[in-house]
């Protein structure tokens, strides 16, 4: 597999400028020529989609949803990163890209991510003429909050919504477009096929999700914006319930590369299980640990309630391995530190897989009403869930599956290895590492959709031969039996066990052996696992009802049957990957102080998977990652 | 947590398409867990179904934060149930009794036309935003974020009108079926900002005319849809909406649009 990354030489400050005049241009005139195919309705695709059409393409945008305005960039919470410095307290667009570099454990381009910097900061003035409510200080201008362990105050927020205020920003700007007949919409839409023509990207294979009727859908180039693959992990994830990576895993499959799958972040402090019944979990803002205390009982099986465990019979533990960082331990430590506790048997609540999370303290310091003023709304939500009033007694966490920082290979152009192939925000692996810093993502995915893929798509238009393709084309035909010969395939099994079945059984098996913490035995025997599971389900699935209806089990089985063959990918390069780097930890690397041990002689580079046919291993590619501009260090939390 | 679990008996409404007359069939949901929440009884009823051979209830949903806005159904005569501003999702078994029975319909409107069972069909409120729900701002246009200063209470009150997540709980809950709340909300929200006001009183004569033709229903001032809305969109969007309605008709060159008379168009839109 051939990865050009085509970054422009010379300095970082000006490759995105010098490869902006660098791509060809497709003139006013003929812009409306080309017919743009773009998946997925989240910050990325609403955004590439409206700006697409606003330049004169002709855009036709697919959604599994009821409507584009579900994607789940709505549930993102704490706000959005800009390189503005309206607080005048030291940013730069250099500094938000070393932060983000570093934050990503030096496994990130250079390039890539200094240009994403650059853009951050045309995102907020675009979102606040469009009328995002932001956070504003009493003399009207824009208010900002640190996050993530920033040095700097950075982060744009509209309360504990920026996500959904950021999301319904595009999705009226993609109204617009549709009202203006640029952008025909297509929600309710699955894509289950890429075409290709000549290797290149022409066209999706859709089943529309009310009537059951495959459709064939031909264009100039294609736009993937499907999102992450955290339901790799349900229940243990606070990804929605229908994120899938069924778009990205088809194009896999049609040759383009995968890159870096086993970055995967787990977010420390989430609502935990409780209950075999329960479909996914929710995120508690990182915020909560400011004032919480973490702690375990020190024996094992204690089945005491927490007010029974007198002081000395706790385990405060982050505080105890950790005390210059205690309770604000970065994620990876923290959610890691959470595990290994439960995995020991003091895991509290119902299924022992949860630690507490005690405000008593911070109650007793500051009183309850401050504590309520701060944290109020996490409280009520957390009551709503469980029950429980952490008022009175100590919240419950413990960590989920909530962002795929690896995706499908794309170059800088954000094109993928398949030529006409784009792929934009969480769906590719390009901005941030092994680990993403907070408000990165919201950052990331408009950037990609408003400020890059308008000048590459472009540059790709202009400078490639495209033959006249239409949906009667053969290899439309072909697509779309294949489609109907896995429809029936999995009908034609009649078991006894429903998808949701296996996609929880998955959930289990990655989350216990490629989870927070893992080692050669344990992933070797998760594949072992996966690759039964997979057999089972194409023996023993039952599938109600037929193709040609509303049939959502039938949407179920066939995600399931994705994320089967995928779950495998991400073992693999979980094993290939020889270091612990960002959300990466492999037990047989790490140092004294048991942190992630990486190493840049030998694995300085992102990972990238070749389909190989079925029952064939992947490919396996490196793209290596060169740092011209930044030292490479480790990343320290003492 | 307790691992309580109650017997609950269900009467939901299936209906297998737009065309398909509906009925309700009763399913006797037991050892339902308490801790569970509504849409994990469903699956939990759901996995029991499809393992006996039968048919699922089909329902939509997704983020299962209360968020995004895809769930919703009406429960026990009460869009989104009982609990105040509280999504489908969000709302919990606890809430309920053991032995109790639990009614449950999908939104029901004219302009919602029922896809299977709970799932109905609300592109009609997509419509009402792209007929003028937005900012005619190109991308690369816009000036620094920070030119335009917005007083800190106005721009509150716009973020409140813009939590609206497009659940169509307002519609279902209104005799009239009016989708008056839904629109008030994204015309307060940009008429309170100075962005919005170039635009403002195109977009509320267009937002308004074309939810008259997608078939939703006045408001003569029933309240049912600020008390059931998930998000506790205030009705006094709806004045707002009204001011900026009359404003624009009486004094803006604006032409009110009119559209042919005829079966509103939310009726025919079936599958495509």
């Amino acid at each position: 597999m051939q990865l050009d990354a085509k970054i422009p030489g010379g300095p970082l400050e000006t490759k995105w400028d010098r490869q902006r005049f660098e791509l060809k241009l497709v003139s006013p005139a003929n812009k409306r020529k080309f017919h743009i195919i773009v998946v997925g309705t989240g910050l990325a695709g609403a955004s590439a989609s409206a700006a697409l059409a606003e330049l004169g393409y002709q855009v036709k945008t697919f959604c599994i949803q009821d409507t584009p305005r579900r994607a789940h960039s709505i549930a993102a919470q704490g706000g959005i990163n800009a390189a503005k410095n309206y607080p005048n307290d030291g940013d730069s667009i250099w500094r938000l890209f070393y932060d983000t570099i570093k934050g990503g454990d030096f496994r990130a381009r250079e390039g890539n991510v200094y240009r994403l910097a650059q853009v951050s900061n045309l995102i907020i003035d675009h979102c606040v003429a469009q009328g995002i409510p932001f956070a504003r200080e009493y003399g009207g201008l824009l208010a900002n909050r640190s996050f993530g362990g920033a040095q700097v105050s950075r982060t744009f927020y509209a309360k504990g919504q920026t996500g959904q205020q950021l999301l319904l920003g595009c999705y009226s700007a993609l109204s617009r477009q549709v009202a203006a007949g640029q952008v025909t919409m297509l929600p309710r839409r699955e894509m289950l096929d890429l075409v290709l023509v000549n290797g290149q990207a022409r066209g999706i294979v859709v089943r529309n999700l009310i009537t059951g009727a495959i459709e064939r859908h031909a264009a100039h180039a294609v736009v993937l914006a499907t999102g992450g693959y955290g339901n790799v992990f349900q229940p243990f994830t606070t990804n929605g319930m229908g994120s899938n990576v069924g778009a990205a895993w088809r194009a896999y499959k049609r040759g383009a590369g995968f890159a870096n799958p086993c970055f995967t972040q787990i977010h420390p402090t989430c609502i935990p299980m409780h209950g075999d019944y329960q479909s996914k979990l929710t995120l508690m803002s990182e915020s909560l640990r400011n004032d919480g205390r973490v702690w375990v009982p020190k024996q094992a099986g204690d089945q005491r309630r927490p007010e029974d465990i007198p002081e000395d019979e706790r385990d405060y533990y982050l505080e105890r391995i950790y005390p210059s960082f205690g309770n604000l331990s970065p994620r990876d430590i923290a959610s890691r530190a959470a595990k290994f506790q439960c995995d020991q048997g003091k895991g509290v609540g119902a299924t022992g897989r949860a630690v507490y999370l005690d405000f008593a303290a911070a109650i007793k310091r500051l009183g309850r009403a401050e504590i309520e003023a701060r944290y109020g709304n996490l409280f009520q939500m957390y009551e709503k869930i469980t029950g429980e009033d952490p008022y009175q007694t100590p919240m419950m966490i413990y960590p989920a599956s909530h962002y795929a920082m690896g995706g499908l290979w794309v170059d800088y152009n954000l094109m993928s290895t398949i030529p006409g192939l784009f792929v934009l925000g969480e769906a590719n692996f390009s901005d941030h590492g092994a680990n993403r810093l907070g408000a990165s993502a919201l950052m990331q995915g408009l950037a990609d959709g408003y400020f890059i893929i308008p000048y590459t798509i472009g540059g790709y238009l202009a400078g490639t031969a495209l033959g006249e393709v239409n949906e009667s084309h053969q290899a439309f035909t072909d697509a779309e039996m294949e489609v109907n010969a896995k429809i029936n395939r999995l009908f034609q099994i009649r078991g006894s066990r429903s998808a949701a079945s296996f996609q929880i059984d998955l959930g289990h098996i990655m989350w216990e052996y490629c989870g927070m913490s893992r080692n050669d035995a344990g992933l070797q025997k998760g594949k072992q696992l996966v690759a039964d599971l997979r057999q089972e389900f194409w023996e023993n699935l039952t599938l109600p009802g037929s193709t040609g209806e509303f049939n959502q089990s039938l949407e179920k089985a066939s995600r399931v049957a994705d994320f089967l063959e995928f779950a495998e990918l991400v073992i693999s390069d979980a094993l290939a990957r020889r270091e612990s780097c960002g959300c990466h930890f492999n037990e047989a690397f790490q140092t004294e102080e048991k942190e992630a041990k990486r190493d840049d002689a030998q694995m300085c580079h992102v990972a990238v998977w070749e389909y190989a046919g079925e029952g064939h291993e992947p490919i396996f590619a490196k793209e290596p990652l060169v740092f011209e501009f930044v030292k490479l260090v480790e990343r320290s939390y003492k | 947590m307790s691992p309580e679990t109650i017997n609950l008996t269900l009467k939901v409404w299936r209906q297998h398409g737009p065309e398909d007359q509906g009925r309700f069939i009763t399913y006797q949901a037991n050892d339902i867990p308490t801790a569970a929440s509504f849409l994990e009884m469903l699956d939990i009823v759901n996995e029991r179904l499809i393992v006996e051979g039968q048919d699922p209830i089909a329902f939509d949903h997704d983020c299962r934060e209360g968020i995004c806005g895809m769930c919703g159904a009406v429960i026990n005569g009460r869009p989104h149930g009982p609990e105040k501003e509280t999504t489908l999702c969000q709302l919990h078994m606890r809430g309920f009794q053991d032995g109790d029975t639990i009614v449950i319909e999908p939104f029901r409107a004219r302009a919602f036309p029922v896809i299977k069972d709970l799932a109905v069909d609300r592109r009609a409120l997509d419509k009402i935003i792209q007929a003028g729900g937005f900012i005619s701002v190109n991308t690369g246009q816009a000036p620094e974020a920070n030119s335009l200063p917005v007083p800190k209470s106005n721009a509150e009150l716009a973020f409140d009108a813009a939590t609206c997540i497009g659940c169509g709980a307002c519609v279902a809950a209104c005799p009239n079926a009016s989708a008056m709340l839904f629109v008030s909300a994204k015309i307060s929200h940009l008429a309170l900002l100075p962005q919005g006001r170039p635009e403002a009183a195109k977009r509320a004569l267009a937002m308004v005319a074309e939810m008259d033709r997608l078939g939703f229903g006045n408001c003569t001032n029933h309240k049912e849809c600020q008390v059931e809305c998930p998000k506790g969109i205030n009705i006094t969007n709806i004045a707002r909406l009204n001011r900026e309605f009359i404003k624009a008709a009486v004094s803006s060159p604006e032409e009110i649009p009119v559209f042919p008379a005829g079966r509103p168009e939310a009726l025919q839109m079936g599958a495509k």
